[in-house]
């Protein structure tokens, strides 16, 4: 898919994100909208992962550590054929599977996750097991900025560059907000790009929210034979929506009617302008 | 399966084993051919006796250091890919650091890990109440889709090993640390199956892991001095519970007593008091266990003495409860 094909598919994504949202009355906007695009450019360019072979054991593997913005990863399935898109009215509606976190109810889910701190460890023992069987398969996983006081990272972090998983690519949606305030604030992990290579990963920084520097990343794994690799997408919270960009009350905040129409608006009119581009 | 245990026990010499030997020979035996058994371990593969296994199937066994959120975690992981897969660490850490690992990574994902709590309850004795293990019952007994095992001797630890390697579900043994005497000639044993060790008329001990030991002794003292017999039941299996048998040991309207190397609070005596209440039985009931505080100070042995889970607490429990 070329960069504006998939340019394009990112607004389509934050529109459904939106849609679903709106519908469900919950969600964690901000977070979704600041990774849509390494999703997409994840599903839709690098890995290797077909919904009618979900089980195949050579599949590329993708865990998402900071789970609530399960509403990105939700529309992008669906988008590849996990499940019908239809499917996504139930999001966080009564006995619906398609519950506020992943779960691997819906087809597509590699594992449950939404508890912080969890999907590091994960990805290292399903890069272990790559190894061990020789498999050429790749394991990625999204880890939010808020989620990496959690001491198992850290544990999970030194456990990857020890086994020299260069099948595993960790990527840091760094939009610099939490729940709580700036992270900066409420727990700084800054300089965390030496924070990782002082644990032995090869680290790189891209704009999140670049088509073009996400595949090219993407397209240089291994950064280097033998190591963890870390792309550290620097993103912004609410991104692709001005009134909810870098605004602390978008992080689980549902938007009203008008809020929803404004936003729809917006989104249509950058469509229109990559279409013509 | 056959071929496996026959296999099991004609070359391991299971009496006067620890049940940690037992489940490194297991697991060795299980290993020679399924290359998709892998330990994972947290620093324990001395006091898991694991260097046997570590040298015979290097690739087969991972290392975490002192992580133990990163070792269930990676456990799970490894699973998820189709492996058997074991990851070892004192009971203390394994339940109570890596519970939300448990939780969410094992049971809630459905990875078939075997989570192996080792020097469970007060093994280490002196080294004091962080390293004693009587919380986990409790704390695991509320995670759905996940079997609890606690073998009182060494061929139920052989045969949880090798039925947790053959499940496709989250299983959590929990090892004691000492030699184990072989308690029954029975060969019979069920995940989810309580094991009659020995039958009586007066009353009934069920007990678990390795204070099933120590109320066969009660049970032979109360008959050898007081005419009294006990059943005693190994309830190998803390979930799910093998409620068939409760029932069938409460209809007699004898005594029941409970005994466990754990907490009064959540435990055997709890899960069971609480099935027979709710089933309208009404027999006289004593739950012997740790009771709500930080242990004494002393070897395994002398904390079950001073708590009472000992031959002679046991027997003055069961003469008190007979009115004797």
């Amino acid at each position: 898919m070329s960069e504006k094909e998939l340019a394009q598919k990112s607004v389509e994504y934050r529109k459904k994100i939106l849609k679903y949202i709106y519908q469900a009355k919950a969600g964690h906007t901000g977070g979704s909208l600041s990774c849509i695009d390494i999703l997409n450019v994840l599903y839709n360019h690098t890995m290797q992962i077909d919904a009618s072979d979900f089980k195949s054991p050579d599949r590329d593997r993708y865990i998402q550590s900071k789970g609530h913005t399960v509403e990105a990863l939700y529309v992008v399935l669906a988008s590849k054929g996990f499940f019908p898109e239809s499917d996504l009215d139930t999001l966080c509606q009564y006995q619906s599977h398609y519950i506020g976190h992943p779960t691997r109810k819906v087809h597509g889910v590699e594992q449950n996750t939404g508890a912080l701190g969890h999907g590091l460890s994960l990805s290292v023992g399903t890069a272990i097991a790559g190894k061990l069987d020789k498999k050429s398969y790749r394991v990625f996983t999204v880890l939010g900025d808020g989620e990496l006081p959690e001491g198992s990272n850290w544990e999970a972090a030194l456990s990857a560059s020890h086994y020299k998983l260069d099948n595993l690519c960790a990527i840091l949606d760094k939009n610099t907000l939490q729940i709580s305030g700036p992270t900066a604030d409420v727990l700084n992990t800054d300089p965390v790009d030496k924070k990782f290579e002082a644990f032995g990963w090869e680290v790189r920084h891209v704009d999140g929210h670049d088509i073009k520097q996400l595949k090219e990343a993407f397209d240089s794994l291994p950064f280097s034979k033998g190591k963890p690799s870390l792309i550290i997408a620097h993103t912004i919270k609410g991104k692709g929506i001005s009134f909810m960009e870098n605004q602390l009350k978008w992080h689980h905040g549902v938007p009203d009617p008008k809020q929803y129409a404004d936003a729809v608006q917006e989104l249509d009119l950058h469509g229109e302008t990559l279409a013509s581009a | 399966m056959d071929s496996i245990v026959d296999a099991t026990i004609e070359n391991i010499a299971v009496a006067q084993q620890t049940n940690l030997e037992v489940f490194s020979s297991v697991l060795q035996l299980l290993a020679e051919t399924d290359r998709d058994i892998i330990v994972v371990t947290s620093d324990s593969r001395g006091s898991g006796k694991l260097v046997p296994f570590g040298q015979k199937f290097p690739d087969q066994i991972i290392e975490v250091g002192i992580a133990e959120q990163n070792l269930v975690g990676v456990a799970a992981g490894i699973a998820s890919t189709g492996k058997k897969v074991f990851a070892v660490s004192p009971a203390c850490f394994l339940t109570a650091r890596a519970l939300e690992q448990i939780k969410n990574d094992v049971a809630y994902s459905n990875n078939p890990v075997t989570l192996v709590g080792i020097s469970a309850g007060v093994s280490y004795g002196a080294l004091g109440s962080t390293h004693h293990s009587l919380h986990d019952f409790a704390v695991l007994r509320t995670i759905n889709n996940l079997i609890i095992v606690a073998p009182a001797d060494n061929f139920e630890a052989e045969q949880a090993v090798i039925l947790a390697a053959e499940t496709d579900l989250p299983v959590y043994i929990r090892f004691g640390k000492k030699s184990m005497p072989l308690l029954s000639s029975d060969k019979s044993f069920e995940i989810g199956k309580g094991r009659i060790i020995r039958e009586g008329r007066d009353l009934t001990i069920i007990a678990t892991g390795e204070t099933v030991e120590h109320a066969c002794r009660a049970a032979q003292r109360l008959e050898r001095e007081f005419n009294l017999t006990a059943t005693v039941v190994s309830m190998h299996t803390i979930k799910p519970l093998d409620y068939n048998l409760l029932s069938e040991i409460a209809a007699s309207d004898k005594p029941i007593i409970t005994v466990e190397e754990h907490s009064v609070y959540g435990g055997l005596g709890e899960a069971c008091a609480s099935f027979l209440i709710q089933n309208n039985f009404r027999n006289r009931f004593k739950i012997i266990g740790i009771p709500d505080e930080y242990t004494v100070t002393g070897s395994q042995q002398e904390i079950f003495n001073h708590y009472g889970i000992s031959e002679d607490g046991i027997t003055q429990t069961a003469l008190a409860l007979l009115g004797e």
